[in-house]
């Protein structure tokens, strides 16, 4: 049998304190009112959201702001069924990607409302270009997770 | 394009779960290798770039510090480049920079992890956006499971289908992985297997994901000048191409994933070539999922959009198929990820130089190789062929 080496066990633990800034400050206000907010590109005409303070493409201050739709389309998703290190959500979720109505940004979220313990049923129910709604929780703290999930409509 | 660069020599770890080794030995076993390979000295090397994926997987901040004495870099200008997943494709890009710069003759370039040491989940958390995004992703297996499912869902690929040639790559890539003396993963698997192995993320199974591995890869690159003057069988750089996107997931289409369109253009336009699948002999493609392979050949042009999943099943990319691609076992049975760029380069300058073994795609002179990284951002892309 071949040897076993030594190993060390070691550990680093690193807390953070990030700056939300004014825009996302703003913006994570806005979640704990239930309220969705995007900015406005002046110059591609795109809404961002989550609001942004400059256009990633045009690279100007995005300065108008916009209240967007809470509902939208879902343009992706995947049915995660392990766990992973960090997530708020015990498996199995959905993580999803929704085109809130009247923006031109995929908006990354949960998808649920819906029974997610079968995937054989969970495939026949959620497809691509379906619409769905956000599902606030009652108690907001300012956190994206102030919204459970998008359900289907 | 600046002056011509050759690679004259590579060396890899056995790559797997190496707890046996230290992290310092294990670079030194792929740089060793190296030196063996081109029957060159550390003397030799006129600088020397390294890179991992995040320092954090090991918990060692500036690995390339940490692994001066393995690469025998002291008294050299010394480089670390870090761009994620395509971290090794990175650092091929890097030397090659330097080289056709005119600043250097002979360049080391060193790309290493030691998945095992540390929490990969928790290291590639930290990529992901902190406010918005990081408590949905999943880790990889979520955010490329989610591109695959949007890819599939926009062409209406059947779902029999897509699964089908997904399993049809796993079960290719790991029967390719036993005539490869440095893979990780060696195991026989059926399509029934990697159908019915453990769903992971829809559509993402077990038997479709890459491994967690321990690994190095080196590589020697050098100017034309001294490639003629050492006498070494080189593979030459024909063409390099990078790519990134926006940083939110969501702001930019990765059904058609830009970045791999246009990084594969780039290196495509230097090297001339107009018909990828006709013109390359050989792709090592950075397939750490099956599903995404096929995205990747579609933006490479190897096929139309969304034509992928039949042309698998016809076994056109096999190792006996028209574009052979990962004849390896490709990432998807070795993944050392700030390693795993760079072995794709060595790989595909061993098949231009007719190295490579009981894998050897005969009569191979032109290759593409590939890494790409960030959550879902970055794309790099180069080709080697056989002449310079």
């Amino acid at each position: 049998m071949a040897k076993e080496y030594k190993t060390l066990m070691t550990e680093i633990r690193l807390p953070y304190e990030l700056s939300y800034g004014p825009v996302w400050t703003r913006f994570f206000e806005g979640m704990a009112e239930k309220k969705l907010y995007g900015t406005k590109c002046e110059k591609c005409g795109r809404i961002l959201v989550p609001a942004r303070s400059f256009c990633p493409r045009c690279f100007v201050d995005t300065t108008e702001w916009v209240e967007v739709a809470q509902q939208g389309t879902l343009t992706a998703w995947s049915y995660v069924n392990y766990r992973y290190f960090g997530m708020p959500t015990e498996p199995p979720f959905i993580g999803a990607l929704i085109r809130l109505d009247g923006t031109d940004v995929d908006f990354l979220h949960l998808m649920g409302g819906i029974d997610l313990n079968d995937f054989e049923q969970v495939r026949k129910v959620v497809k691509n270009g379906m619409k769905v709604r956000a599902v606030w929780k009652e108690e907001r703290q300012g956190h994206i997770l102030d919204i459970r999930y998008f359900e289907p409509i | 394009m600046g002056r011509p660069v050759a690679i004259i020599g590579v060396g890899q770890t056995k790559h797997g779960r190496r707890t046996e080794i230290s992290y310092p030995d294990l670079v030194r076993e792929a740089v060793v290798r190296v030196f063996e390979d081109t029957r060159l000295t550390p003397a030799d090397i006129d600088g020397v770039v390294s890179g991992t994926m995040p320092s954090m997987m090991e918990g060692i901040a500036l690995t390339h510090f940490y692994f001066a004495d393995a690469m025998q870099a002291a008294g050299k200008p010394i480089l670390k480049t870090e761009t994620c997943g395509s971290t090794g494709i990175s650092i091929a890009h890097t030397a090659y920079y330097w080289i056709a710069s005119g600043m250097a003759d002979l360049i080391l370039a060193v790309g290493h992890e030691k998945m095992n040491e540390g929490n990969s989940q928790a290291t590639m958390t930290t990529v992901v956006e902190p406010f918005y995004q990081r408590y949905f992703i999943a880790g990889a297996p979520g955010v490329f499971s989610m591109q695959s499912q949007m890819w599939a869902a926009r062409y209406g690929i059947p779902e029999e289908k897509i699964r089908d040639a997904a399993a049809y790559i796993s079960v290719a890539h790991h029967d390719d992985a036993f005539d490869n003396p440095y893979a990780h993963v060696k195991l026989r698997v059926t399509m029934d297997d990697v159908k019915n192995s453990r769903l992971i993320t829809y559509p993402v199974r077990l038997l479709d994901v890459c491994p967690n591995s321990d690994g190095a890869c080196a590589v020697i690159f050098a100017s034309a000048e001294m490639a003629r003057k050492l006498g070494r069988k080189a593979a030459w750089v024909k063409g390099v191409g990078y790519r990134g996107e926006e940083y939110f997931f969501g702001d930019s289409d990765k059904g058609v994933w830009q970045s791999a369109v246009q990084a594969a253009k780039q290196a495509y336009d230097q090297a001339g070539i107009r018909d990828p699948r006709k013109e390359l002999d050989v792709a090592e493609v950075y397939n750490p999922f099956t599903f995404q392979e096929m995205l990747f050949y579609e933006c490479f042009g190897f096929c139309g959009l969304g034509e992928a999943p039949d042309l698998v099943l016809k076994g056109v990319f096999a190792r006996n198929g028209e574009l052979p691609c990962d004849p390896s076992g490709g990432t998807l049975c070795t993944n050392p990820i700030g390693a795993t760029g760079l072995i794709r380069t060595a790989e595909a300058a061993l098949q231009v130089t007719g190295r490579a073994g009981d894998h050897q795609i005969p009569g191979a002179k032109l290759a593409l190789c590939h890494a790409m990284g960030g959550v879902d951002q970055f794309n790099g892309v180069m080709i080697l062929g056989a002449e310079p």
